[in-house]
């Protein structure tokens, strides 16, 4: 069997990856992905969890982490939309409005 | 063979995030994002969660990515793309992940202690996850459906036209 600790890390990594990722690009879209890495990474220490744990919770809750992710994708990608069609651009430092 | 499959899952979900994050096409970064969500899936598997990885690559890799590449081909990506500024914020984000991904090892080895492996023999297959999902999470389940369509509206209404009376 293998450890829980190695998907622990493996966890680990990928958000660390999905955080990294969202700082250095600048492309909306690239970034939004980046977020559904994270999202991943979690569901993946969710189901490490439920495993070492032998329960079947920690599952269900990936169900609606997925369900929730889905949800959240189609809203953010209508939201990329209407910035691109507005601003012409999916960059996020061309669209930042707030430096002081 | 479970450890191999780990070995080689992990590295190439590893190295998919990594072309996704390397790539400047679009389009190839979420190629290689399908490649790692396939891969998570294979993992789920690992780990005694068949349904939940089913899942995974019908809804993540298939319904979530090509809502993204329909939106990639929506964009014209050459002119959505300004040309690079100054990325002075290259060096202190990479070292920030080095850093959180120290913290996290550090956390991870500091709480599971030497080695904790449970011969775990919870199944999560249909028909027990489906009978659970009916049962004990009766209540979360349709609140998520009210979510789901809370946000089919939002996303119509967003990109609507708005000349119409």
């Amino acid at each position: 069997m293998i450890p829980t600790a190695y998907f622990l890390v493996l966890s680990a990594v990928l958000f660390v990856m999905g955080t990294v990722g969202f700082l250095v690009k600048k492309d909306l879209i690239t970034q939004f992905m980046c977020v559904e890495v994270m999202l991943n990474a979690a569901n993946l220490a969710f189901i490490a969890f439920a495993h070492s744990a032998s329960s079947l919770n920690g599952q269900i809750i990936v169900f609606f982490i997925i369900t929730v992710a889905a949800a959240e994708a189609a809203v953010g990608l209508a939201i990329i939309l209407l910035v691109y069609k507005q601003r012409k651009t999916v960059k996020s430092e061309d669209i930042s409005l707030m430096k002081g | 063979m479970a450890s191999f499959l780990f070995a080689t899952l992990s590295i190439i979900c590893i190295g998919a995030v990594m072309g996704m994050i390397l790539f400047k096409n679009q389009a190839y970064s979420a190629l290689c994002l399908i490649l790692a969500f396939i891969c998570t899936g294979g993992l789920f598997g690992l780990l005694n969660a068949p349904f939940i990885a089913v899942v995974q690559i019908i809804i993540y890799a298939g319904a979530i990515m090509v809502l993204f590449i329909f939106v990639i081909m929506m964009i014209d990506v050459r002119k959505g793309l300004s040309p690079e500024k100054k990325r002075w914020f290259l060096y202190p984000s990479i070292g920030m992940g080095v850093i959180f991904i120290g913290e996290l090892i550090f956390i991870i080895n500091r709480a599971l202690g030497p080695s904790q492996t449970l011969a775990s023999d919870a199944l999560g297959s249909p028909k027990v996850l489906g009978r659970m999902l009916f049962t004990k999470y009766l209540y979360p389940f349709e609140i998520t459906s009210i979510l789901i369509i809370a946000a089919l509206v939002g996303a119509i209404v967003l990109v609507k036209k708005k000349d119409t009376p």
